[in-house]
């Protein structure tokens, strides 16, 4: 693993490709420097440098309030930022009102417009280009055939589903062939099933249009499948930015774990360290880990382990390095797998993942009770400061 | 007989409770609705009663009234002026009122709570205020009284009906269609020709149809601000002096039927909405 020690640390940028190399090959899109949004004493955004690559599908990611729609709608005009400058495609256009920005939104509620037809609503865009008649006609239909829905020219927007009228929206967005499309939220009005569908469906759909996205989310599974590249946000900054990979392999910071993924934390404490290679105990047991930071610098830590990462090991009698003795609790059916809840020595709780590709029944698993040792693979552990 | 012994005895019960609640609700409904329309019934059918005194009972068919009625040219002039103040009036204070309703539903601007305060503040103000105060400044500003001082006085009155009407109804727009139309390229003018009035039309014409029928019988205030004109109920109240005549519910009556058809024609415009959300 060619890691970088700055790529452990919150707010540090990791990306797949070397950043000299991305300004070498184009300029972002979206060039985003120092902007900030205060809303009086309460922070918005604070000071979030980004760019977006042309092409690319880019989800901002993080919890409720952490200031995502926030930058999208700076990006789109309807936020006027407090500081800081936009550039669209090298354009400053930071004092630009919607209207003459060359990006389009989709709108968490669609914001389709009632009193029209979908036909009109897709047509809205281009009229305000100065497009209309057949061209215009052509233009529309093209939208509506792209997202399926063809026959639906003359339906006013009430009388389609949540996910026909998604669609519509989607549309009539993209009928304007803008150069960056800005999602808000997109799939959290349709139920769990259409919402997985979609997901697919719209990633195709940005592959297949070359458009640059940007989306808000926060829904981290959301994220993992549809992104090229993910800003998990906290509190109006950026935590970590990069690819669905490195947020889920390489997460900077507790945050960032405990937000992508399941992630279990353990106290540790520091017994030495050479470069990347550290050992620390936890829970009485001497544990390795292969790519730690490089500066630590205190020596209460905490590590952190994904439950499918962690392996339940035969008895409790097996010897070897980085194992963990504990106690099962519990047991937790997940369907794809199994969850088991052990109770180490020192009384915190670690849960391990076993799948079950032959199903419950022909699977020996531990039960309740029973003593079990968890074997953890030295380049599968996180190691952060507790303060972190 | 069968299915009646089969009831528990508690269902019977509940059912005849029910059964003198409802009684006792359509008792209520029909005495409403007796207190609402009983005046306006009689005044109706006294209209068409060919005798000058209003007592009962009726002495025979007459449509004397109205053609009294249409060759009495103090009161089609009375009418004349009502209409055409309440029609300017209505204008006028759909011209003011509709921008004010926005600014205060979309802008944020410094003093907006008092701006929206000052502008609400007519609606509890009595018009005989309005009237007052509205008399001083036109004397101080040397404003000689006429009709369109009458205009200016029902416009100032109803701008509160009509502000309030239209913000109420811009609130339950959402505000993502605002921001959808510029982000298509609109500038404030096309989304306000758009998609803002065609989602609020149907508050103007009601807030329409109240300022006119508002403004149209209103007294007090046109009391104070009219010069030598009268309107119709001014007119009226005037004639009343010596007694409700035949000719006053004969006049009565065409207002009913004016406002029926004013009624009727909202509805028909106002239909297409229920075939949305
Ligand atoms: N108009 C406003 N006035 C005051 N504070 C605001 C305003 N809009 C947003 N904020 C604050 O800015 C912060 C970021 O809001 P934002 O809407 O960007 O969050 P978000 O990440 O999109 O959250 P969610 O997932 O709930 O949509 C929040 O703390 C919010 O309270
Ligand atoms: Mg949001």
């Amino acid at each position: 693993m060619g890691l970088h020690d700055e790529n452990l640390r919150p707010g540090a940028r990791v990306s797949a490709v070397p950043v000299s190399k991305i300004m070498a090959e184009a300029e972002p899109v979206i060039q985003l420097k120092g902007i900030s949004k205060h809303y009086g004493s309460v922070v918005g955004v604070d000071h979030v440098d980004l760019s977006v690559r042309n092409g690319e599908f880019l989800t901002l990611l993080g919890p409720s309030g952490c200031g995502k729609s926030t930058l999208l709608r700076m990006i789109g005009g309807f936020e006027t930022p407090t500081g800081g400058t936009v550039h669209l495609a090298g354009e400053d256009i930071t004092g630009l009102p919607p209207q003459r920005r060359d990006v389009n939104m989709m709108f968490q509620d669609y914001a389709l417009f009632p009193h029209m037809s979908v036909g009109q609503n897709i047509a809205y865009g281009l009229l305000m280009k100065g497009i209309r008649g057949t061209a215009a006609q052509d233009r529309v239909r093209e939208a509506l055939r792209l997202v399926g829905l063809e026959d639906k020219i003359d339906q006013r927007p009430h009388q389609l589903s949540g996910g026909q009228r998604q669609r519509i929206a989607l549309a009539r967005a993209i009928v304007r062939e803008p150069k960056v499309l800005l999602l808000d939220e997109p799939l959290s009005a349709l139920d769990a099933k259409l919402r997985e569908q979609m997901q697919v469906e719209l990633k195709h759909m940005q592959e297949r249009l070359g458009i640059t996205f940007i989306m808000v989310t926060h829904d981290q599974s959301e994220a993992l499948v549809m992104s090229d590249r993910i800003v998990v946000m906290q509190a109006g900054n950026i935590a970590q930015d990069g690819t669905p990979e490195d947020l889920y392999e390489r997460p900077a910071s507790p945050y960032v774990a405990n937000f992508i993924g399941t992630t279990n934390f353990l106290s540790a404490k520091l017994l030495s360290q050479e470069g990347t290679l550290a050992v620390v105990e936890v829970a009485g047991q001497k544990i390795t880990i292969s790519n730690a930071p490089v500066h630590l610098t205190g020596n209460t830590l905490q590590i952190g382990v994904r439950p499918e990462k962690a392996r339940i090991v035969a008895d409790g009698s097996a010897p070897g390095d980085n194992l963990l003795r504990g106690r099962v609790k519990e047991n937790i059916y997940l369907g794809l797998g199994l969850r088991t809840v052990t109770e180490l020595a020192d009384g915190s709780l670690i849960s391990t993942d076993t799948m079950l590709p032959r199903g419950i029944a022909s699977h020996k698993h531990a039960r309740p009770g029973d003593e079990v040792v968890i074997s953890l693979e030295p380049h599968n552990i996180f190691l952060f400061e507790a303060g972190s | 007989m069968n299915a009646v012994a089969m009831t528990p005895p508690r269902a019977g019960k509940a059912r005849s409770t029910r059964w003198i609640a409802d009684g006792a609700f359509m008792t209520f409904v029909c005495a409403l609705m007796a207190f609402l329309y009983l005046p306006i019934a009689v005044l109706i059918v006294f209209s068409f009663n060919d005798s000058r005194t209003l007592t009962w009972p009726l002495s025979g068919f007459t449509l004397d009234w109205y053609v009294k009625l249409f060759s009495n040219t103090a009161l089609l002039e009375a009418l004349g002026n009502s209409l055409y103040v309440a029609s300017c009036a209505t204008v006028l204070t759909l011209m003011v009122g509709i921008p004010a309703a926005i600014a205060l539903d979309r802008h944020q601007f410094p003093g907006k709570a008092v701006f929206r305060r000052l502008l609400l503040l007519p609606i509890a103000l009595p018009g005989i205020v309005t009237g007052i105060s509205m008399l001083n400044m036109f004397r101080i500003f040397g404003f000689g009284l006429s009709l369109e001082t009458v205009i200016l006085g029902h416009a100032t009155a109803l701008l509160a009906v009509v502000v309030t009407q239209i913000f109420a109804r811009l609130q339950r727009v959402p505000k993502s269609y605002g921001e959808a139309s510029s982000d298509l390229g609109a500038n404030g003018l096309q989304t306000f020709w758009y998609v803002t009035l065609p989602n609020i039309k149907t508050a103007i014409i009601g807030a329409g149809l109240l300022s006119f029928v508002l403004s149209f019988d209103e007294i007090p205030v046109t009391f104070f601000l009219t010069g030598r004109d009268n309107t119709l109920p001014m007119y009226i109240y005037s004639t009343m002096r010596r007694g409700i005549t035949p000719e006053i519910n004969a006049i009565g009556t065409l207002i009913v039927l004016a406002s029926a058809l004013l009624i009727l024609a909202s509805v028909l415009v106002l239909r297409d909405r229920s075939q949305r959300s």
